[in-house]
């Protein structure tokens, strides 16, 4: 089994660390991994993307070109990936700040409404932890147990008591996916 | 008396460093290294510290000085002498390291090592020697060639407008935090070579002791780069050089 | 502490892996895309547990110096940096050769020349097998294409440079020195005491007892004939390096008909290329250097006869291809594909590159 993913948006909206996440998981799973991130000053406020590969063997290449999971957080980041989905594979896409939504037919699209319903909730730094629920109600790559190990992982210990807030934030994803016919 | 009986030991009132070997020494006569060196040799033998010294040694005149000094040393790139001591100090806490570097490696093409080293505040010893000019390349113009002085590279003498003014480092070290005496000196009388050694001996119990960066400046002549006798030498070293480069203790704490 | 497996950043594994060596030192200065390696080694603090000396230089050449320093004490001594910053640090390399000190440098490669870009690259490859600094001397050159091959490396390296009395280095980029994967951590080894050092270097610049000759470490020997002997001395080295020190690594070479020969990020993303070429019934194989220097020349000579092709896929214009091109005599088609300044190729353009190469 592998999964080849790409998450992109602009900086600041927790790309890099969901993609941190994910990886942590797997690492709890026993999986192979390879997390790499765009880097330099797009860091800081313009566009950022990381590519997470888990996989049950070594993995070759850590540049791909395409994907079975997009998950699109602007819309630069759907211009430039949108048709970088493998046919058959899945596109993600949060509609906040979306003004063209995605076309292709060869994909399953589903859309999370997490920005607005973070904000609604008061809970907007959790916002990369309800895509997260999202991506992982349809590709169940690592348990939520792992998951949840990823996560305190990756958080240094001083914030481990928003383990609840984030654990609660992923299953509130769960909820809010959707596919879009 | 005959001459065994002369140079018996209980007789001995003066004699070579024991850490100066028999290396026949490359310096032109009347040329102030050989003093410095000397003078060097007999601070770490009688500090007790000959098998603990790492010396650094410059490119220059003095790139062979580890010929003459029965010690280990290390042959630094030029200028780079400072971050070479930096290191062999930080790796190794408790030797006794020393540069020993002239003119254009220490404040040419070496200025943001010694700079850099001094205000980290290492706890090593800087030798320089200020002789205002290059001599090993055959005596062009230095960072502390005096204004108006002839070099092989302003043959007409420097001229401050187009090379800029004589670089007075040692003032300018003093004003770091990270240094604990600066002191300038010289070698043309046995006054001020008394004076000298006092001032290379504190500098070396400075870096034993931890109290940071010590640079003792030696205002030295070259007989040869200048075109002088060793006397003509002296002389104008006292007359042209010391007014801009006085003698003295510029910082001590 | 005992074979930890961690999820690290190549250049997170690299300062991780040199303090579990026993490294005496890191003497570094910032540069994209390399700077956790010294950030990392700082919030690690060594100093407190092993003894290892960390220390933010003023410049890279004041850093190689530093390194240089450290080398001719015998101890085990890195520095890293980024392709301008290596530039400035080849003086330094030189005059460690030439003095025939070990010593550790990591070049996380970025797209040049000048200033250039902050992205991937592997334009450094002549610069670091070719030479570099002055003179005739050589460079172990090790090029890990994985972050667990970044930690094993350092260890690689060190082992290497103090066996031959030589500098060696990491040739890696900003894909493998940024990307994240599982890495193993070798078990903490003490750092060596004094007279460990003066006893494996017994040339070392420690101090001078009473029972032996002055130690010094230099490059200078102004008589040429001295100088001569040197540098046959130095020749003899290589020869011995690289007679027993090649390694290097294939994937599917045994029935390739069509090679890929790249190292590092480029070897990464051709064994992808290589397994979609295989979907497509294309029998490809990758041959990867581990050592570029030494360079594989018998193993890859030895593949001349079986394949009908080759492709060398760098990140530059074209630089190892030379070095390929010696080694099958030109007796096999070579071709290049590569993407310049930065720009990463994705597998399906070196894909395409292959099939190209199909008669």
């Amino acid at each position: 089994m592998q999964y080849e993913l790409i998450i992109a948006g602009f900086g600041g909206q927790g790309v890099l660390s969901m993609g941190k996440i994910l990886a942590y998981s797997g690492l709890m799973e026993g999986k192979e991994i390879t997390w790499f991130p765009s880097y330099g000053p797009e860091q800081r406020g313009g566009t950022a993307n990381v590519t997470v590969i888990l996989s049950d063997e070594r993995i070759s290449s850590p540049v791909l070109n395409e994907y079975d999971i997009a998950v699109i957080l602007n819309q630069p980041s759907l211009e430039k990936f949108e048709k970088a989905v493998k046919p058959g594979g899945i596109l993600i896409y949060d509609p906040y700040g979306i003004t063209r939504k995605p076309t292709r037919k060869d994909i399953r699209v589903f859309e999370i409404d997490a920005m607005n319903t973070a904000n609604r909730e008061g809970n907007v730094k959790a916002f990369n932890m309800i895509v997260l629920g999202g991506v992982l109600k349809l590709a169940p790559m690592v348990s939520m147990e792992n998951v949840m190990a990823g996560l305190k992982k990756s958080l240094p210990e001083r914030h481990h008591k928003l383990l609840p807030m984030n654990e609660q934030a992923i299953l509130r994803g769960m909820e809010l996916i959707k596919e879009i016919e | 008396m005959n001459m065994q009986e002369i140079i018996s030991p209980e007789n001995v009132v003066y004699q070579k460093p024991r850490l100066m070997n028999d290396h026949p020494m490359h310096y032109c006569p009347g040329c102030s290294h050989g003093v410095v060196h000397k003078l060097i040799a007999e601070v770490i033998d009688e500090m007790g510290l000959a098998e603990q010294t790492i010396g650094i040694a410059p490119v220059g005149c003095a790139v062979f000085a580890y010929n003459y000094l029965d010690i280990d040393w290390i042959e630094a790139a030029h200028g780079r002498a400072p971050a070479i001591a930096t290191a062999v100090k930080r790796l190794n806490p408790g030797k006794m390291v020393f540069t020993y570097q002239g003119d254009g490696d220490l404040a040419a093409i070496g200025t943001a090592e010694t700079i850099h080293a001094c205000n980290r505040g290492e706890n090593v010893v800087i030798v320089f020697i200020n002789n205002a000019i290059y001599g090993m390349t055959g005596g062009q113009m230095a960072p502390t060639t005096l204004d108006g002085m002839k070099t092989a590279t302003c043959p007409y003498g420097r001229n401050v407008s187009l090379n800029g003014y004589p670089l007075k480092i040692s003032d300018l070290l003093a004003q770091l935090e990270g240094t604990c005496l600066i002191t300038r000196e010289a070698v043309h009388t046995a006054a001020a070579i008394r004076r000298g050694k006092k001032a290379l001996r504190k500098a070396f119990e400075n870096a034993m002791a931890g109290k940071g960066s010590s640079v003792v400046e030696f205002v030295s002549t070259c007989a040869s780069g200048w075109k002088m006798t060793p006397e003509q030498a002296n002389q104008w070293m006292v007359e042209n050089m010391f007014p801009l480069y006085p003698l003295g203790t510029l910082k001590d704490k | 502490m005992a074979n930890e497996i961690k999820l690290l950043k190549g250049n997170e594994a690299i300062a991780h892996a040199a303090i579990r060596y026993g490294a005496d030192g890191y003497f570094g200065y910032p540069i994209t895309p390399q700077s956790e390696i010294m950030e990392t080694l700082m919030e690690e603090q060594p100093w407190e547990t092993t003894g290892m000396v960390v220390l933010q230089a003023e410049s890279e050449v004041a850093a190689i110096n530093m390194v240089y320093g450290g080398a001719a004490c015998g101890k085990r001594v890195m520095t890293s940096s980024s392709s301008p910053g290596i530039s400035l640090k080849q003086e330094g390399i030189s005059y460690m050769a030439g003095a025939e000190l070990p010593g550790l440098i990591v070049n996380v490669m970025r797209g040049g020349p000048g200033l250039g870009t902050i992205q991937p690259s592997q334009a450094d490859y002549f610069q670091t097998v070719k030479g570099g600094g002055h003179g005739d001397y050589r460079l172990i050159t090790l090029a890990p294409a994985s972050v667990q091959e970044m930690a094993d490396h350092v260890a690689l390296g060190f082992d290497l440079s103090f066996k031959y009395n030589n500098p060696a280095m990491i040739l890696t980029d900003g894909v493998i020195g940024q990307m994240m994967e599982k890495v193993v951590l070798p078990e903490q080894r003490p750092r060596r005491t004094e007279d460990d050092i003066r006893r494996e270097q017994p040339w070392a610049a420690l101090g001078k007892p009473a029972s032996r000759k002055p130690n010094v470490i230099t490059s200078l020997e102004l008589d040429s004939a001295i100088m001569e002997q040197n540098n046959i001395r130095f020749q003899a080295k290589y020869k011995t390096i690289e007679a027993s020190e090649v390694r290097y690594e294939t994937f599917k070479c045994a029935d390739a008909d069509y090679l890929i020969v790249a190292f590092g990020s480029a070897a990464r993303i051709s064994q992808k290329v290589v397994e979609l070429a295989r979907k497509q019934g294309i029998k490809a194989g990758l041959f990867r250097p581990i050592t570029l220097w030494p360079f594989p020349t018998k193993a890859l000579n030895a593949c001349k006869e079986k394949v009908k092709g080759i492709l060398v896929v760098e990140l530059n214009a074209g630089q190892m291809v030379e070095d390929v091109k010696l080694a099958v005599e030109c007796k096999v088609p070579v071709a290049y594909y590569g993407r310049l300044g930065g720009i990463v190729p994705t597998p399906q353009e070196v894909l395409e590159a292959l099939l190209s190469l199909q008669v």
